[in-house]
């Protein structure tokens, strides 16, 4: 009896990331097993690689819950590299550190009161903020990329490990375990939940609802601003790219993840899943050396039908 | 009755923009009493339900509660003073289950970390919801796979668990069968015992008279009188209603 309502328990909607990455992580091991997609050096790469986008996808799991969503995360990434560059040229890890960081919340903040306080769709906000911090990201430092030659920093955020583990998977691990707890387990996490699946009810049950949609996309502006500090301290410089490419890879991660467009309903598991699938994907696809744009069709295509499977369960 | 009401509407008046929603409203509720509120659609029932549970502010007059001016200024102000309500929509969360719907906005929590306390809930729930019979799968079910019954009983559970000392209830069985509208007429009756006081409203005027102890009777926003139940009849209150005499 205990196990059937375990299996019940394991609806759909979460099997399908359970599988997907299952049988990417099978396809690949089969097809590369030569080319080196099962040494450990590889697949740790791929966690290293994806600890930004995994640590974005957490942020959005909880704005898309809120029934809200955040592009602009894109150029926030480099913002906050940037501002950790610049900041640590002439002072310690510590200016970087809040200058990257704060750039993020800043950033996330503004979208928030927009969204909250003056009732604009997220999505046009962050459609804009996009945009425009991805302006200022290039006119921030004239299109040149600023190194960043502090080691601790470069130790604490990129290179370094901690009784042999690298630091990058410490700060995945630690942001799911953070995010799913925060998720899942707290008052804050149930009410962006019921703030995404019925905004009236929420409120009409006592919850602050503008001031949960300001925290769930300041979140996101956090989430943007350490991940850009991983970028700063994995490539030692800052430039004003980061971050571009992942706009699409997390959105889709969170999508696969079981994270519903519409509000209500997510998993920050899920997201981390989705995150690692679409590293494997990147990884797999340049091992089996396919030109970048043949990557890209394929990617584009296993998206799309990842996507629409998820959607199909997500959707009620 | 010498006793002091549980709430005392004074010249309640609420317009939204040019249009009147309700315009110089007065009423008292004492413990233990049902009081039914009925009206055409428009009449401005579901205002004033908003209006003494914080969710819209009146333009001018008075609420009182237990004899104190008071002044509601949102959902959590109410239902710290005891007022709860089963909304038209019922207000729940269609993809959280059950027993995070019943705690919504009042999470129990568990020291030191102050993380949910999803089993005390969960337990807590079901024994709300078998008190008043309500028969769902489990307290973890999502309100979506729940029937409409099972839903509005849900929301009744969750306003009569929490409420003090007063309940408002805005149409709690429009959607309802035969057997579940008995069953939510037998559970608002017993509320009653409880000495709550109850406002209802209702399109049915056979529930009024089975239920009521007064009904009050709106006509686009204007009060067109109250009346004692056992001493006034359906001819009576449809007239008040329509505004046309038989
Ligand atoms: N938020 C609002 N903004 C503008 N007008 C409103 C608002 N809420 C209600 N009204 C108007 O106030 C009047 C009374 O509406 P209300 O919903 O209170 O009626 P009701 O008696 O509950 O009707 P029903 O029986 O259909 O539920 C209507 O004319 C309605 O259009
Ligand atoms: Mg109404």
């Amino acid at each position: 009896m205990a196990a059937l309502s375990w299996i019940k328990r394991l609806d759909l909607q979460r099997s399908v990331i359970y599988f997907g990455f299952l049988a990417i992580f099978l396809f690949f091991a089969a097809t590369l097993h030569d080319d080196g997609f099962l040494t450990t050096r590889n697949l740790t790469n791929i966690v290293l690689q994806t600890a930004p986008a995994t640590i974005m996808a957490i942020g959005l799991v909880f704005a898309l819950s809120a029934g809200e969503i955040d592009l602009s995360f894109g150029s926030i990434v480099a913002v906050s590299a940037l501002a950790a560059a610049v900041a640590m040229q002439n002072g310690p890890m510590v200016f970087g550190v809040i200058a990257g960081l704060g750039a993020g919340v800043l950033i996330g903040a503004f979208n928030g009161v927009l969204v909250a306080y003056l009732r604009l769709p997220s999505f046009l906000v962050t459609l804009a903020t996009l945009g425009l911090f991805a302006g200022i990201a290039r006119s921030m430092t004239d299109l040149r990329s600023i190194p960043v030659i502090n080691d601790t920093f470069t130790g604490f955020f990129g290179s370094g490990k901690l009784l042999g583990v690298p630091s990058l998977v410490i700060w995945t691990v630690a942001a799911v375990a953070a995010g799913h707890v925060l998720y899942r387990h707290s008052r804050f996490g149930a009410h962006v939940l019921a703030v995404g699946d019925n905004a009236r009810a929420a409120q009409v049950s006592g919850i602050k609802v503008p001031r949960i949609r300001l925290m769930v996309l300041t979140l996101c502006g956090a989430t943007a601003g350490l991940a850009g500090l991983l970028y700063a301290g994995r490539l030692q410089a800052a430039k004003y790219t980061l971050g571009e490419s992942d706009l699409m890879t997390v959105i889709a991660a969170v999508i696969v993840g079981g994270t519903a467009l519409n509000g209500g309903k997510g998993s920050i598991i899920g997201a981390l899943l989705g995150s690692l699938m679409m590293g494997m994907l990147n990884n797999g696809l340049i091992l089996m050396g396919l030109k970048v744009s043949d990557q890209m069709i394929v990617r584009g295509v296993i998206i799309l039908v990842a996507v629409a499977v998820s959607l199909r369960d997500t959707r009620r | 009755m010498t006793a002091t009401p549980v709430l005392s509407l004074n010249n309640i008046h609420k317009a939204f923009g040019g249009v009147v929603a309700i315009k110089d409203f007065s009423l008292e509720l004492f413990p233990g009493e049902i009081v039914a509120l009925v009206g055409d659609n428009g009449a401005g029932k579901s205002t004033l339900i908003a209006i003494v549970s914080g969710l819209h502010r009146p333009n001018s007059g008075e609420i009182l509660l237990d004899g104190e001016t008071v002044s509601l200024s949102d959902a959590s102000s109410a239902r710290s003073r005891g007022i709860e309500v089963v909304y038209q929509d019922l207000a729940l969360a269609d993809e959280q289950p059950v027993f995070m719907n019943m705690f919504l906005g009042r999470e129990l929590t568990r020291k030191p970390l102050g993380l949910l306390d999803k089993s005390r809930m969960r337990r807590e729930t079901q024994t709300m919801l078998d008190q008043l019979d309500v028969h769902i799968p489990s307290a973890g079910s999502k309100i979506r796979d729940l029937s409409g019954g099972q839903r509005q009983g849900v929301a009744i559970a969750r306003a009569t668990h929490w409420a003090s000392k007063l309940i408002l209830l805005d149409e709690p069985t429009a959607a309802l069968g035969v057997a579940e509208t008995a069953k939510v007429e037998e559970i608002v009756a017993a509320l009653k015992e409880r000495n709550l006081a109850i406002l209802i409203v209702s399109h049915s005027l056979d529930q009024v008279f089975r239920l009521s102890d007064r009904i009050c009777v709106l006509r686009r926003g204007v009060q067109i009188g109250v009346r004692s139940t056992p001493e006034t009849d359906k001819n009576e209150i449809v007239s008040m209603i329509t505004g046309v005499h038989a």
